[in-house]
């Protein structure tokens, strides 16, 4: 229950795979009229509970990094839930084992250590509000929260400023 | 009497591709498996270890396997999706054969098998030996490569097999042969982590070897520099250190450049040159005309950019050379290659830790199945057919007068032509679709008409068995066992998983048949794959690609062993050149020059467009079984042509309109993709796909003279702006060579 955006396919081959970010108070569950959403003790954030959910998708709506989706077939939501069944008994989530790049990655903190160049902060600020997260994002080292301001979240322009992945100016571009 | 016995969308109703979305038994999560059986991915060189469920006879899912030394449980979208391939409504269960007007009825083995024998006999009785051939694949196990190439010498005895390895590994092979003496990836993949610059030519590491970004990546957590070739700014090539958008063809522009800035400025290494090395001053002549300006004439890049590859790779203290089909589907892809690894002798960093050089491998088998046999100029254990001593004794494994053996036979592509041309009546294919894979379709398929009798043996209806008089159904690779030699050299073994269903046969079982029927049983008597690789282990003893020393066991007790292992005491060899002992027989590197000279067919007023062709990361090769499983397809469902912003203006095509590409030889209707992240004078479309939809309608019937290897990376085309086609084959479903 991931899914990969693909940022602007005419500007760019980037992708950014989204999984459930296990917010430490989760807001999804906070706004579910019905309490369908419920964190184990673990930290996990679990898909709506089957009895309870009534697709009303406040979560949906709420979810500052888009996890949460309604299904349609079965009238309920799912979402990522760092594969419980595999991670509870000790294995990594699927996503993280089979990922051929290691960009998601299931780790203790002295292997991100020892094997990034970046750092692992878990810190997001959207426009005022704060948002500590289970799960970690690797960033520079001089970065020590992710701050998106509220004009971006309204509307971030299409193309990139500089065109960095633009291969016409590559090849125009001087000494 | 090969032709198409009913209208194409008739066949497709009734044979696929359909798509499977669900596993057999449905999803289903509480009932226990019976097994998990750990063995390999069918597809790419990579061969990623994979576990997959069965239960009842049927696999029903998949595991990763993460102790396995290579992808440690990592896996592409087509590795976790690969087992929707079983139990899949499209799978051929019984021998059909070909019925004019009414399609393909259903034979007894035996009548099919009486049917085939006596065709080839037929044919060479009347034509001659050679007028009988054989198209085979490299992701047939080293067993299976063993024993194809076998059976074409000694039991139907013409010298025209080849195997679609043609169109993948045989620049790189030809290539490291004649430098190094032996056709092998240097070094295992443990090696990348550890190099400081990493220069990737032609490959795109993240659609076609996915596993391999993650040693990239590693590499550049340890602080090492990514220099990537490429005239699309691929995924990888996004977050290189030095992207170098070169003009496909154009390689040897960027490779010779360097090389003389490397001179110039001091970065090679004298010592290693002269005692490890012959023949450097000739290419030091050759690259000393290759200026940074007149280089970067060649590639089509700034001059500043060549200049910064080399001042990353001349002084690095280690370093690791990749490359792959975009410098190697060339007519010069030999040629291409060779002035890569100049680069690497030149600078001496090769045969110890974190210093070397592989091909990205394309084919699951690629490796394994250049060296057993099936190539038209080898006999197993890469021995030379035209080599008195190689055939006197392979004649001696075989008990076979040596003069029995045919010699060298036709590459695939002059095999279609000697079709075309008459000369050849029948054809045998296995795992090989070549009316998708070969280039320049329209042609292939007009040969395929011309054939006396074809028979076609697969577990999926590929569009080449479109023509079969006879189809028999053979074995996915889970449903039989034995080894293949992945991307590294490493020998690993595939375990049987499940039974072939109905009445399909593990493919060694129907070659056997076959010779019995030939009247040469007794040299075929094998009762397992095991038995075939017990004489594979002989008959490659003493060869360059020396399997000897292995056994199933020790490959499963070390999780897979390198070639050369000439002992059972042997610990196989993960990295070769060690201590700057190469593979000819006076121990050294031989420096090749090489210049460059213009492809095939360059852009001109008519055809003012390059196009070049390649993969996405969700299909494999012809996709006879990608196009067949409903996840992949979701995933990139028909094919695009991609063209730059500047490019589609000029054309005034916008993104997501209808185009027709169009060369000398033909076209393809296909929408347009606009991306800045290719170069404005190219296009590409993906080769996936078949009818009107194959890339190959367009590619140009120009091979290497050395490899013979097509130039799938360079042709001219015109692009224009063409109305959504409504025909019949347009209204197909997507994976089946249809449009939306």
């Amino acid at each position: 229950m991931i899914h990969l955006e693909v940022i602007e396919r005419r500007d760019s081959v980037q992708t950014a795979p989204q999984v459930c970010m296990h917010c430490e108070d989760p807001i999804c569950a906070r706004v579910c009229p019905a309490d369908a959403i419920k964190k184990t003790l673990d930290g996990v954030v679990q898909s709506s509970l089957k009895p309870r959910c009534i697709g009303c998708s406040n979560c949906v709506l709420s979810c500052p990094f888009g996890v949460p989706k309604y299904q349609v077939e079965i009238d309920q939501m799912m979402k990522c839930d760092m594969c419980y069944d595999r991670s509870s008994v000790g294995k990594k989530p699927m996503c993280a084992t089979v990922c051929p790049s290691g960009a998601l990655t299931y780790a203790t903190a002295e292997e991100i250590q020892r094997t990034r160049r970046g750092i692992a902060i878990n810190s997001w600020k959207f426009g005022d509000e704060e948002v500590r997260t289970k799960v970690f994002v690797i960033v520079p080292r001089e970065v020590e929260q992710v701050n998106i301001k509220l004009v971006q979240i309204s509307g971030t322009p299409a193309a990139l400023h500089q065109d960095p992945y633009d291969v016409a100016l590559m090849l125009e571009a001087a000494k | 009497m090969a032709k198409i016995p009913i209208d194409i969308p008739e066949i497709i109703k009734l044979f696929g591709p359909h798509l499977n979305r669900v596993p057999s038994g449905g999803w289903v999560a509480s009932e226990e498996d019976d097994k998990m059986v750990k063995t390999h991915c069918c597809f790419c060189g990579q061969q990623c270890g994979i576990q997959l469920r069965v239960r009842n006879n049927k696999v029903v899912g998949w595991e990763p396997w993460e102790d396995f030394p290579f992808n440690f449980g990592k896996l592409c979208p087509k590795g976790v999706k690969r087992y929707m391939q079983d139990e899949h409504p499209d799978r051929l269960k019984f021998p059909l054969q070909r019925v004019d007007g009414k399609g393909f009825e259903r034979v007894s083995w035996d009548a099919a098998l009486d049917r085939v024998a006596t065709e080839i006999r037929r044919i060479q009785a009347a034509y001659g030996n050679n007028a009988f051939a054989l198209l085979t694949g490299a992701s047939l196990t080293n067993e299976k490569a063993y024993l194809i190439g076998k059976f074409a010498r000694v039991a139907v005895r013409t010298a025209n097999i080849d195997y679609n390895g043609r169109l993948c590994m045989v620049s790189a092979g030809a290539a490291s042969k004649k430098v190094f003496g032996i056709d092998r990836s240097a070094n295992p993949w443990s090696d990348i982590p550890k190099a400081k610059v990493i220069l990737v030519a032609g490959a795109n590491v993240a659609e076609c070897a996915p596993i391999t970004t993650d040693y990239l990546w590693q590499a550049r957590e340890n602080g090492g520099k990514l220099i990537i070739l490429d005239p699309r700014l691929t995924p990888i090539a996004r977050n290189a250190d030095l992207y170098i958008p070169v003009r496909s063809g154009g390689d040897i522009g960027v490779f010779n450049g360097m090389l003389h800035i490397m001179v110039e400025r001091g970065w090679i290494d004298r010592d290693f040159i002269a005692e490890h090395t012959t023949g450097f001053d000739q290419v030091a002549d050759t690259v000393k005309k290759y200026t940074p300006e007149f280089a970067a004439k060649i590639a089509g890049v700034p001059a500043d950019m060549i200049v910064r590859a080399a001042e990353l790779w001349g002084p690095a203290p280690t370093s690791f050379l990749l490359h792959a089909r975009g410098i190697e589907h060339h007519s010069k892809g030999v040629e291409n290659c060779m002035a890569a690894i100049n680069l690497v002798i030149a600078s001496g960093r090769i045969g110890r830790e974190g210093c070397g050089y592989a091909m990205i491998t394309g084919q699951g088998n690629g490796q394994g199945g250049r060296e057993q046999g099936q190539k038209c100029d080898q006999l197993p254990g890469s021995r030379d057919i035209s080599n008195p001593e190689h055939r006197k004794y392979i004649a001696g494994v075989w008990d076979v007068p040596e003069e029995s053996i045919p010699g060298k036979g036709l590459s695939a592509v002059p095999l279609i032509e000697a079709v075309h041309d008459g000369k050849i009546k029948g054809l045998l294919s296995i795992c090989f679709n070549p009316s998708v894979s070969l280039p320049d379709a329209n042609f292939v398929r007009a040969a395929l008409e011309k054939l006396e009798f074809y028979v076609n043996i697969d577990f999926f209806l590929s569009e080449t068995g479109h023509y079969a008089d006879v189809i028999l159904p053979g074995s996915l690779m889970e449903e039989d066992e034995g080894t293949t030699t992945n991307v590294e050299g490493r020998v690993i073994r595939h375990r049987k998983v499940v039974d072939p269903p109905g009445e399909a046969r593990e493919d060694w079982k129907i070659v056997c048949d076959l010779a019995q029927r030939l009247g040469h049983g007794d040299k075929f008597n094998y009762r397992s794959p095991r038995e075939m690789f017990e004489e594979l282990r002989i008959a490659s003893k003493g060869g360059v690609s020396d399997y000897y020393g292995m056994t199933w066991e020790r490959i499963e007790e070390n999780n897979g062993l390198f070639w050369p292992c000439p002992q059972p005491s042997h610990p196989g060899t993960p990295r070769l050149y060690e201590g700057g002992k190469f593979g000819h027989p006076d121990g050294k590197a031989h420096f090749i020059p090489v210049e460059w000279r213009p492809s095939a067919e360059m852009p001109d007023e008519e055809y003012p467009i390059i196009l070049t062709t390649g993969r996405v990361v969700s299909h494999f090769l012809s996709g006879t079984q990608t196009r067949r499983i409903g996840g992949l397809v979701d995933q990139y469902s028909q094919p695009q042509c991609e063209m730059h912003p500047r490019l589609a203006e000029q054309l005034r095509v916008h993104d997501g309109d209808f185009v027709k590409v169009e060369s000398r030889r033909g076209s393809v209707v296909v929408r347009a993709q606009v991306v800045k992240t290719i170069r404005p004078d190219t296009v590409f479309v993906p080769y996936h796909w078949p009818l009107d939809r194959s890339a190959n309608n367009i590619t140009i019937r120009a091979i290497d003279p050395v490899s013979n290897i097509p130039e799938f990376k360079i042709c001219a085309v015109r692009v224009t702006r063409v109305e959504q086609p409504h025909d019949a084959i347009a209204e197909l479903e997507v994976q089946a060579g249809g449009v939306r």
